[in-house]
């Protein structure tokens, strides 16, 4: 590098670019705070639906599903599992309540929890409560 | 709880908050009563900003969408931010230590790497905000500087690459060399290259939260941080152990060997988990009467297979890498060298 650059011409892009674009972070994040109430609909953000949350994360349902395509890649999307199960709350804890405690051989298959009713419901509401999220249309189609 | 990443129990992240401070405390210490060079007072900056970060994870609201948002100052902030500064940091010193090159040139370099880092970083947090219910605006954000963030990485490359062509003295230590040079590579192909495949909005349409992401992941992690890691492990072991500045040549031989079969193998498994992702997405998400997840998974096994078998291939070079430090230990190497 020339020697007109100086180590003190970058140390202050450094400093100034860092600083510059961490104001810049926060500013935009101010903003989006702000803007999502628009999107997130939270005013449907019953205490159910924060119970269904508490559910998701209590059994790691994150270690193999996607939620907004962000998860373990293992099992499928459920970000718009509602909508896939034909916008029905029911089928999603139907399907939850149903799985074969001994799994199904040759296929990943999901374990049982043994959620009580109070937990199906509430994971279910999370969920639809999540498809309804606007997510600039994502994911690309039903299949998620 | 529950969160990808940060599945740690409340109680166990106040124990890993306690455990960096403790160590951050250490650091700093030594740093204060040392010399405080630019390497030392970098790396301290990306210390305390990595645990800055981590108070992120502590925030866990019910509604989903804050959740991610935050969510990512954590992980994308430390990947693509303040860990740059201590990859950074430690890359630049152990160029200082094994080519003999001027502080001043290092030093002016590192800064430039880390100003890149940074300004293209922050706000290329932006490309986790395309899908997750955050606004339209980091569509445009997320991608101008989410394309940019390669430029760092790029800058690592030639940096390492230029300063051991510019040495003013062969160190004894090649296994070290070997390693700076490969994470410069490595993080490169992994962060930079396979980063900007998926970074762009419309293209992260069809990748989001695919095998895609997985491959990048996988290459992205170990090109940056577990080599870089190792580099400063291959260099300061032998100092440690009192064998001098390098482990005997045979050990050396040992560690090359480890490096490259741990190295060509992820380059296997991202190459494996990408096909994987291609597949994907063209059957599950573009074709005209689009599969289901499992459905897809089942057509896809061949790759997984392959990914199988280069993590045996990677495994074989982690046990070799070990077995490296118990090789040649009786015949220590000449001291005196510098
Ligand atoms: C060493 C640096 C990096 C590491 C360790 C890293 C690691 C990761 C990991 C683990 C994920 C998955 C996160 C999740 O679970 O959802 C991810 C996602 C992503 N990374 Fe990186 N990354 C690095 C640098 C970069 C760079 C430089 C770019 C852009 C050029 C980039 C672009 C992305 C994008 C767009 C995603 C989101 C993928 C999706 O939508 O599913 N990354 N990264
Ligand atoms: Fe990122």
């Amino acid at each position: 590098m020339s020697e007109r650059f100086t180590k003190g011409m970058a140390r202050n892009i450094y400093v100034g670019g860092g600083v510059f674009s961490l104001l810049l972070l926060l500013s935009l994040t101010f903003h989006t705070v702000s803007a999502l109430p628009e999107r997130d609909h939270r005013e449907n953000l019953t205490p159910q639906v924060a119970l269904g949350k508490k559910v998701w994360e209590d059994n790691d349902c994150i270690g193999c599903h996607t939620l907004l395509g962000e998860g373990a890649y293992f099992a499928p999307e459920l970000g718009n599992v509602y909508q896939r199960f034909g916008d029905s709350t029911e089928t999603i804890a139907m399907c939850i309540r149903s799985r074969p405690a001994e799994g199904i051989p040759g296929r990943r298959s999901m374990p049982q929890f043994n959620l009580s009713d109070e937990e199906l419901n509430a994971i279910s509401e999370f969920l639809k409560w999540t498809s309804e999220i606007n997510t600039n249309d994502w994911p690309p189609n039903i299949e998620g | 709880m529950g969160r990808e990443f940060l599945e740690q129990p409340t109680i166990t992240k106040v124990g890993i908050v306690i455990v960096v401070l403790g160590f951050i405390f250490n650091i700093g210490m030594t740093v204060l009563s040392g010399r405080k060079t630019v390497v030392s007072v970098v790396l301290l900056t990306g210390l305390v900003g990595l645990a800055v970060f981590f108070l992120f994870s502590f925030y866990n609201p019910d509604n989903l969408v804050l959740d991610k948002y935050f969510w990512w100052w954590v992980v994308h902030l430390w990947v693509e931010g303040v860990w740059e500064l201590i990859l950074g940091a430690i890359l630049a010193f152990v160029l200082i230590k094994v080519t003999g090159v001027d502080r001043e040139v290092i030093e002016k370099w590192l800064y430039l790497i880390i100003a890149m880092a940074l300004i293209t970083g922050v706000i290329g947090t932006g490309h986790h905000y395309f899908y997750i219910g955050t606004p339209e605006y980091w569509m445009w954000l997320g991608s101008i500087f989410g394309a940019l963030e390669p430029i760092p990485f790029f800058m690592m490359t030639l940096f390492a690459f230029n300063m051991v062509s510019r040495r003013r003295r062969e160190h004894p230590n090649q296994a070290a060399v070997l390693w700076a040079l490969g994470t410069a590579v490595m993080a490169f192909l992994g962060a930079g290259v396979w980063g900007f495949m998926h970074t762009l909005a419309p293209v992260n349409y069809y990748t989001h939260g695919s095998q895609i992401t997985a491959a990048h992941g996988h290459m992205a992690f170990y090109g940056a941080y577990v080599m870089i890691v190792l580099t400063i492990i291959s260099y300061a072991m032998p100092i440690l152990r009192g064998q001098g500045n390098a482990a005997s040549a045979g050990a050396q031989r040992v560690e090359k060997w480890a490096f490259w079969l741990m190295t060509v193998s992820m380059v296997v498994i991202t190459l494996a988990l990408t096909g994987a992702g291609v597949l994907q997405i063209w059957l599950q998400r573009m074709a005209e009467e689009p599969m289901s997840f499992m459905a897809t998974q089942d057509s896809i096994t061949f790759f997984y297979w392959l990914r199988e078998a280069a993590g045996l291939g990677f495994l074989i070079g982690l046990v070799l890498y070990v077995y490296s430090f118990f090789v040649g230990k009786a015949t220590t190497p000449a001291r005196s060298a510098a």
